[in-house]
């Protein structure tokens, strides 16, 4: 692209064609204040989710019937079916919302579709029954924007995601995509660029908090005959997903993020180094960086200026490791993925050995915004030392599974049970847990903690990439740490001893205390290892490694000795402390002795049950066939 | 062992994706996973001719490929099952469904069974944690599940 004017055309083209999308959104409105124009002729937007949740159950499916059905009632001029990017609510999955009403259809079945677009498309009568649950409310069905899951929600990094079809570019445009890339090459030098996220208060999204500002800073003062800018979308964290989204739902917010840090630091390439498991945001991104290219957007010459930029994705291969920033930049050499010592810090030394800007997608995703709509307005949201917004991806034992984007200062409560919905089964809030292997278990004391990365690393956990698991009464807290550790166990890289050796230890004798053969001393070893490893190993995955064990042991220690003292597991949980019962519940309906591998129950037709337990091997079988829930375990 | 994927036409194909690398900075992990692509697996065969053609050691690129758990030296089943343990399915129950795919299937973790038809992994988080728990075989996912489904789910293969 040659000059702005050509970027401020296709916007203003391209707006009528996403407008009818925003006419509800209210509070939501996104980009400039233009009135809803129905030009085209399209007086419905239909928008099915196709990120990573919904596809699993079949949203494309779903995608294609519809397309059939619109031709089958001659509606294609009239109704516009868009394929999205993630909506968060993943729960509700898969997706459907029809524009300009916000309606908002959940679990959508394939055979749902004819319904949809008869009475709905056709008609114009929303069919109730299918609706999302909470979409109506005193009666009154509300849009999309009023479901108590996005009403708490302040959507920043994830503004397009489910708003926008990814694959097109113009629609990016159209919300104001690329301006601020063209505001930063024609208005602003590079130094105010940085001054600029510098003043915003953004921090790392990625885990540990580090300013981005800095960071910039630091990569634009190093001398070198060329520097490059990376990003890091090895979102390896379980249940962590918010990178994925944004590259599935929006992957030119991050390519428009990238040319404005290598306009800042002075690079012309830009690598994204994206985990393999995630083949859906590969293919998206690819998709938009070919798009970009092919209206220069990337390439020579950017909007007329001498600025050149491009970039190349390289995909990981299955270790966790590669998230830590030195073990990246091994793997994208084609190395080992094996951490480096620091410093040389990657602002001086990283890939191939020179200077390298290195932040992680959702850091990427809130540049565009800082840019556009000043460093001021970015400060304004969230707490005195954390600023803007953080995503969450929320999971475990939860209603409303998804990922969802709060302002930071918003307390664990309000996550968990406002915008999550609480806990299903009416079970007791045990913890959650934040920052994946790295971080740690929050007990229900601390629920109005208000999130931020100060707050959190009080508390022995930390932000990390976001990733929040929940807890209920029938999750054993010994038996998670024991989770974590055969995770890190498996993906520590081996090259330093702490990390290598330390974390095996640790996890045999978390195996030893589940099992129900620990004594008091192991729990202290397991301390003292734990505090060791943290302050001597290598990189940030063994130096964080003995963060759930050591959070579990400060807020559940009566689990663990529990476990060791009476031998018990109090959430019923690790299978070689619980002896298997059948209650007076039971009917003698004789399932479960036919059920049960070593013939360890017996009893008459018709009358109670029991269960031998010299005999039994617990393995549950009898529990999963019992009809009237007679058997427990303890 | 059946060792027809070594075919002159794999290796052909693969002559020419390092050809086309060539310029490439750091090409080795895209070659290797292109490689693992076009032959199934990473063998010792496939490791010497990228050897050879990149000018790079052998040991360094053994290195490499056992570092990383999507590299393979074996060729995998038809149907590869993979169960995810990440957390969000964890605590749901992933472990249950795990151990059930072992009993019906006869395949520990790991492995592949000895018609070559299933092999059992346990996978990382996938992110379709919003379905946990969850599965996968081949590209085909399906969530929300119970030791119960499992039987009906294997039938289809």
């Amino acid at each position: 692209m040659k000059s702005i004017a050509e970027l401020e055309k296709i916007q203003r083209e391209s707006l009528t064609k996403v407008n009818i999308r925003r006419i509800k959104q209210g509070k939501n409105t996104i980009g400039s204040e233009e009135s809803f124009n129905t030009e085209d002729g399209v007086r419905s937007h239909v928008l099915v989710c196709a990120g990573t949740g919904c596809t699993s159950s079949k949203s494309l499916e779903i995608l294609k019937k519809l397309e059939k059905e619109i031709e089958k009632y001659n509606l294609k001029d009239e109704i516009k079916i868009v394929k999205t990017g993630c909506f968060g609510f993943c729960e509700a999955g898969p997706i459907i919302v029809v524009y300009p009403e916000g309606t908002f259809y959940s679990h959508i079945k394939v055979e749902d579709v004819e319904k949809i677009t008869e009475e709905h498309l056709l008609n114009g009568n929303i069919v109730k029954d299918l609706l999302f649950k909470g979409s109506i409310k005193e009666d009154e069905i509300v849009p999309i924007n009023e479901v108590d899951f996005y009403k708490k929600q302040k959507r920043m990094a994830l503004r397009n995601c489910g708003l926008i079809n990814p694959e097109d570019v113009k629609e990016y445009i159209a919300l104001d995509g690329y301006k601020a890339l063209a505001k930063a090459l024609s208005e602003m030098t590079p130094e105010e660029v940085i001054e600029e996220v510098k003043n915003s208060g953004l921090r790392g999204r990625g885990g540990g908090g580090f300013p981005t500002g800095l960071k910039w800073g630091f990569t634009a003062n190093a001398v070198d005959d060329e520097k490059y800018v990376a990003c890091n979308a090895d979102e390896g964290d379980p249940g962590a997903f918010m990178d994925r989204s944004i590259l599935e739902g929006d992957p030119h917010s991050l390519i428009e993020a990238m040319a404005i840090a290598g306009y800042a630091v002075g690079a012309e390439l830009g690598y994204v180094y994206v985990r393999a498991e995630y083949p859906i945001a590969v293919e998206r991104l690819q998709i938009a960086i070919d798009q970009a290219r092919e209206i220069e957007l990337l390439g020579k010459n950017i909007f007329g200026t001498d600025f050149n930029f491009d970039m190349e994705i390289r995909l990981g291969a299955g270790a966790f490791v590669c998230g830590e920033e030195t073990a990246l930049i091994n793997s994208i050499e084609g190395k080992r993925g094996m951490p480096r010592p620091r410093p040389p810090f990657p602002a001086n030394k990283g890939i191939f050995n020179k200077p390298t800007l290195l932040n992680n997608v959702e850091t990427y995703a809130n540049v565009p915004e800082i840019i556009l709509k000043g460093a001021e307005w970015f400060a304004n949201i969230g707490t005195e030392r954390s600023k803007g917004t953080k995503v969450f991806a929320l999971g475990g034992k939860i209603n409303n599974t998804g990922l969802l984007e709060v302002p930071m200062g918003t307390t664990l409560r309000d996550v968990i049970y406002e915008v999550g919905g609480g806990i299903p089964k009416n079970k007791d809030f045990k913890a959650v847990q934040t920052g994946g292997p790295s971080g740690g278990c929050i007990p229900s004391d601390y629920l109005d903690t208000a999130i931020d990365y100060d707050n959190l690393i009080e508390l022995g956990s930390m932000m990390g990439s976001g990733g929040m698991i929940v807890m209920d009464e029938d999750n054993c807290m010994v038996d998670i740490a024991r989770f974590f550790l055969d995770f890190t166990v498996e993906e520590s890289c081996g090259k330093c001893t702490p990390c290598r050796e330390g974390t095996k230890r640790m996890l045999e004798l978390l195996d030893k205390i589940t099992s129900g053969e620990g004594e008091m001393e192991d729990i202290d070893k397991l301390e003292s290892l734990a505090n060791t490893i943290k302050s001597s190993s290598l990189c940030g995955l063994g130096q964080t490694a003995p963060n759930p064990v050591l959070s579990t042991l400060k807020y559940f220690r009566h689990e663990y000795e529990a476990h060791v003292k009476e031998k018990t597991c109090p959430a019923g949980n690790c299978q070689d402390l619980l002896t298997y019962f059948i209650t007076d519940g039971c009917k003698g309906c004789t399932l479960c002795a036919k059920a049960c591998p070593v013939n360890a129950i017996s009893g008459k037709t018709k009358t109670q049950h029991i269960i031998n337990t010299e005999i039994c091997i617990k393995c549950g079988a009898c529990m999963e066939k019992c009809p009237f829930d007679a058997i427990i375990k303890k | 062992m059946d060792k027809s994927y070594l075919s002159d036409e794999n290796f052909k194909k693969l002559d020419k994706l390092i050809q086309s690398n060539k310029e490439r900075k750091g090409a080795l992990m895209p070659v290797l996973h292109e490689a693992q692509h076009i032959f199934g697996c990473l063998s010792l065969e496939v490791q010497q001719r990228i050897s050879e053609k990149m000018k790079i050691p052998l040991s360094e690129i053994y290195g490499v490929v056992t570092f990383y758990s999507q590299f393979t030296l074996q060729p995998k089943g038809k149907y590869t099952i993979g169960v995810c343990l990440g957390t969000a399915c964890y605590v749901r129950g992933s472990q249950a469904i795990i151990d059930k795919i072992s009993e019906i299937t006869g395949v520990e973790v790991g492995k592949t069974s000895k018609d070559g038809k299933f092999t059992l992994e346990a996978t990382r988080c996938i992110g379709a944690c919003g379905l946990a728990p969850v599965i996968s075989i081949n590209d085909e996912v399906y969530g929300k599940l119970t030791p119960d489904d499992i039987p009906g789910i294997l039938e289809k293969y």
